[in-house]
C-alpha cells in the first residue's frame, strides 16, 4: 500500500525534475547568448556544451516518465494530455539547444546596434519558456494559477515577434550589410521567435486541458 | 424441490448483479480507474456482506406488502418479476428489479384474495420519487463541497489520480453493501415467509438464521451476475450513457451509496430515533434511478441545469407505472397457470372467522356494530371477501375494519417446547421470552393475536410498547420476533381444516 503512494511521490519528483531541467536549459542559454553577443565565446561554448547535456537528461527523463505512466496505467484519462504536454515542452527544449549549437556552427555576426535589440529578444522568448514552464507545473498542482501563466507567454510570444520584426525592418533598410548576411542574420532572429511560438503552443494545450479537469 | 423453486429468485439475483453492479463500479471501470477483477471482488464480497448483515430492514417492508406464504408462489412471484426484467431491458426500456417485484407482489396479492397493505405500498412507491431527488441533493452539495476542497488544497494530479482509485474502491465498497443491503429485499424477499431454511451454525463461532442463510444464498447469486456479465454493463455505463469524470463519478457513486444505505440501515434509524430526527422507512430503492437523480444533481452543480436529458426523466417516470403494472399482470397470469396447470400450490389461503372469541376481542377493543353480530360464526376463504363482507353489512370506520380483519385472521399455532428448543435462537430472544414460550407447551392457538395476548399477559418481555417514534423499532424487533414465532409454530395443513381446530379448541 505505501509503496504506491511512494511510487506516486517519485514520479511527481522526476516530472518535477524535468520541469527544473528544461528551466535551467533556457537560463543556461540567455546566459550563453549574452556572452556570445560580449564577444567572450569560451564562456559561450561551455554554456552551449552545458545546455546539450541537459537537453539529453530531459529526454530521458521524459521517456522514462512516459513509461512508468504507461505501464502502471496511471491518469487513465488525462494520461494522453500530460504526454503531449511533456513531449511538446520538450520540443521546446530542442529547438533551445539546436539554437545554441547553430550560434555554435555558424557564428552570425550581429551589427552592433542591433546587439541591445537582439539581447532583448533572446530576454523575451526564454520568459516565454519560464512561464510555459510555470504554467505546465500549474496544470499539476494548481489549475486556478494556469491562466496567469498563460496570459503571460502570451504577452512575451507577441512581445517577441515585435520585437523581431524591428530587428528585420532595421537590418533591410540597411545598405552597406549584404543580402547573403542580412538573410544569414533573420534566420537567427527566427529561431529565436521560434522558441517563443513553440512555448505559446504549450500554454494554449494546456489551456484547454485545463478545462477538461475542471469537472 | 427447493433449489428449483428458488431458481427464480436466483435468477433475478444475477440479473441484478449483472445490471447493478455497473451503477457501483461503472464509471471506475469503465473509465480503467479501477481494473474489472478488482471492481468484481470488492463488489461481490460486499455485496453478499450487505445482503446478510442488514438485508432484513427492507424486506421487512416487502413482507408487509404481501407476505408470499407458499413456495410455489414465491418462485412465480420472483419469475414474473425477473420475466419482466429481461423483457423489458430486451425492448430497451428502464426498468428496475424494485418496480417489478412490488408489481409482482401485487399480483400475487390479488390473486391469493390477500389484501394489500395500503400503508406498505405508499411508503414504497413514494420512496421511488424521494430517492432520486434525494440522490441529486446530496451529489449537487457534495460536488460544491469537493470542488471547493480541490481548489482549496491543491493537489498534484497524480496524488490526485491515486487518491481518485483508493476511493473509488472505498467508496464502491461501501456502495456494493448498501447495494447487498437495499435490494436483497427485491431478490429473496419473496421468499422470506415460505423460507425452507433452518438456522446454522457455523464453526460454533456465527449463527446465520434461516433468513439470513437465504439472503447469503441470495448475495451469492447476485455476485455470480456480477462476475459473469456486469463487465459488458460497466463499459456501457463508463463510456456511452454518462460520461463523467472519475470524480464526479466518485460523487454520484458515493449519493447513490447513502441514499440506498439510509433507505436500509436499521442502526441509522436507531441513531436517527435516539437524536430525534425524523426516521427514514426502510424501503428496497432502485439504484439505477438513483444514479440518475445524481447525475442530475452534479449537472444543476455546474449550473447545466438546461442540459438535463428530460426525456430520460419522462422515461423513469414511465417507468414507475408500466414495470409494476406489467409485473402485476404477468404474475397473476403465472399464478394462475402454476396452480391451475401445474397444479402446484401457490399461497396458503388465510381465512377468517369472526368466532365467539373474535367477536370478545372486538368488543374489548370498543369495536361494536349489529353486522359483526350477523358474520358471527361465518368462514370467509380470503382477506378480500371478508372485507367487503364487512364493508356491505357494518357501518364500521377504514381503521375499525381493519383491525376486524386483523383479529378475525385465522392461524394454527401448536407451541412445542422442543420445537422452541431447536428453532428459537437464545442469542435473539431473551431468557424471559424463552420461557415465557416454553410455559404455554400444547396450547393450541386460532388467531395470532391469541397468542400475543397469552405471551403479553405472562411474559413484559413479549408486551409491546406504546407507539412512539422512540419505540417503533423495539416493536418492530419484537413484531419480527413475533413472526418467527408464527413461522415455528405454525401448523399450515390445520389452517385449512379450520373446523377440525374449532373442535380442537372446544369451541
Amino acid at each position: 500500500m505505501f509503496s504506491v503512494f511512494k511510487k506516486t511521490k517519485e514520479l511527481e519528483g522526476k516530472i518535477d525534475e524535468f520541469l527544473n531541467v528544461i528551466l535551467e536549459a533556457a537560463l543556461e542559454f540567455k546566459q550563453g547568448m549574452k556572452y556570445y553577443l560580449e564577444g567572450d565565446f569560451d564562456e559561450f561554448e561551455k554554456r552551449s556544451e552545458h545546455v546539450d547535456q541537459l537537453e539529453g537528461r530531459a529526454d530521458r527523463l521524459r521517456r522514462e516518465i512516459e513509461n512508468k505512466l504507461y505501464m502502471e496505467m496511471l491518469l487513465p484519462e488525462a494520461r494522453g494530455d500530460v504526454l503531449a504536454l511533456l513531449e511538446n515542452s520538450d520540443d521546446v527544449l530542442n529547438i533551445v539547444a539546436d539554437t545554441i549549437v547553430e550560434f555554435s556552427v555558424e557564428k552570425p555576426e550581429f551589427p552592433s546596434e542591433i546587439n541591445s535589440h537582439f539581447m532583448g529578444l533572446v530576454d523575451v522568448s526564454i520568459e516565454a519558456v519560464e512561464e510555459m514552464v510555470a504554467t505546465v507545473r500549474a496544470y499539476f498542482k494548481d489549475l486556478t494559477a494556469v491562466r496567469d501563466h498563460v496570459t503571460k507567454i502570451m504577452f512575451f510570444e507577441k512581445e517577441s515577434d515585435k520585437i523581431g520584426e524591428r530587428i528585420k525592418r532595421f537590418l533591410f533598410d540597411k545598405s552597406d550589410i549584404d543580402l547573403s548576411r542580412k538573410i544569414h542574420i533573420r534566420t537567427f532572429v527566427t529561431y529565436l521567435q521560434t522558441i517563443a511560438d513553440k512555448a505559446e503552443d504549450v500554454g494554449d494545450r494546456v489551456s484547454i486541458y485545463t478545462i477538461k479537469r475542471l469537472m | 424441490m427447493t433449489w428449483f423453486y428458488l431458481a427464480s429468485g436466483l435468477f433475478l439475483g444475477w440479473s441484478l448483479g449483472a445490471n447493478d453492479a455497473a451503477n457501483v463500479f461503472g464509471t471506475a471501470v469503465g473509465t480503467k480507474m479501477v481494473r474489472f477483477k478488482v471492481a468484481a471482488i470488492v463488489a461481490s464480497i460486499f455485496v453478499i456482506l450487505g445482503a446478510v448483515i442488514s438485508g432484513a430492514g427492507a424486506a421487512h417492508t416487502l413482507g408487509k406488502l404481501g407476505s408470499v406464504n407458499a413456495l410455489g408462489g414465491s418462485f412465480t412471484v420472483a419469475l414474473a418479476a425477473a420475466l419482466t426484467v429481461s423483457w423489458m431491458t430486451k425492448l430497451g426500456l428502464p426498468v428496475s428489479t424494485t418496480q417489478a417485484i412490488v408489481g409482482a407482489i401485487v399480483g400475487w396479492d390479488f390473486f391469493s384474495g390477500t389484501l394489500v397493505d395500503t400503508d406498505a405500498l405508499t411508503k414504497i412507491v413514494s420512496t421511488w420519487v424521494i430517492s432520486p431527488v434525494l440522490t441529486a441533493i446530496f451529489s449537487f452539495v457534495l460536488f460544491k463541497l469537493t470542488r471547493w476542497s480541490l481548489r482549496t488544497i491543491k493537489m498534484h494530479l497524480l496524488e490526485m489520480d491515486l487518491n481518485t482509485r483508493l476511493a473509488l474502491i472505498l467508496i464502491g465498497a461501501f456502495g456494493a453493501y448498501s447495494l447487498g443491503a437495499n435490494n436483497i429485499a427485491n431478490v429473496m424477499g419473496v421468499f422470506v415467509t415460505a423460507n425452507p431454511f433452518p438456522d446454522v451454525n457455523i464453526l460454533g463461532i456465527l449463527t446465520l438464521s434461516g433468513k439470513q442463510l437465504l439472503f447469503l444464498i441470495g448475495g451469492i447469486a447476485i455476485a455470480v451476475g456480477i462476475y459473469s456479465y456486469s463487465y459488458r454493463v460497466m463499459k456501457t455505463v463508463g463510456s456511452d450513457l454518462f460520461k463523467l469524470s472519475p470524480i464526479s463519478a466518485l460523487i454520484v457513486v458515493f449519493s447513490e451509496s447513502m441514499v440506498l444505505f439510509i433507505f436500509a440501515s436499521q442502526k441509522l434509524e436507531h441513531l436517527l430515533i435516539r437524536l430525534n430526527l425524523p426516521t427514514i422507512p426502510l424501503v428496497p430503492v432502485s439504484s439505477s434511478q438513483a444514479v440518475v437523480g445524481g447525475v442530475i444533481g452534479i449537472a444543476f452543480a455546474k449550473g447545466g441545469g438546461r442540459a438535463i436529458n428530460f426525456r430520460v426523466l419522462t422515461r423513469i417516470f414511465w417507468g414507475w407505472i408500466v414495470t409494476p403494472l406489467t409485473a402485476g399482470v404477468i404474475s397473476f397470469f403465472a399464478l394462475f397457470f402454476m396452480q391451475n396447470v401445474f397444479q402446484q400450490k401457490v399461497y396458503e389461503p388465510i381465512p377468517y372467522v369472526v368466532s365467539e372469541a373474535v367477536y370478545e376481542k372486538l368488543n374489548s377493543m370498543d369495536i361494536r356494530d349489529p353486522g359483526l353480530g350477523v358474520l358471527k360464526g361465518k368462514t370467509f376463504r380470503n382477506g378480500r371477501k371478508f372485507k367487503r363482507a364487512l364493508k356491505s353489512l357494518t357501518k364500521l370506520s377504514p381503521m375499525e375494519i381493519n383491525a376486524v380483519i386483523r383479529i378475525a385472521e385465522v392461524d394454527s399455532l401448536k407451541i412445542d417446547s422442543t420445537v422452541a428448543n431447536e428453532k428459537l435462537s437464545p442469542h435473539w430472544f431473551t431468557y424471559a421470552q424463552l420461557k415465557a414460550v416454553k410455559s404455554l407447551h400444547g396450547r393450541v392457538f386460532a388467531h395470532k393475536w391469541q397468542l400475543v395476548d397469552a405471551l403479553a399477559a405472562i411474559c413484559e418481555e413479549w408486551r409491546f410498547k406504546e407507539d412512539t417514534r422512540r419505540n417503533r423499532p423495539y416493536n418492530r424487533e419484537l413484531e419480527m420476533k413475533y413472526e418467527k414465532l408464527f413461522e415455528v409454530f405454525r401448523i399450515s395443513k390445520m389452517r385449512e381444516r379450520y373446523d377440525e381446530l374449532h373442535e380442537l379448541m372446544g369451541f
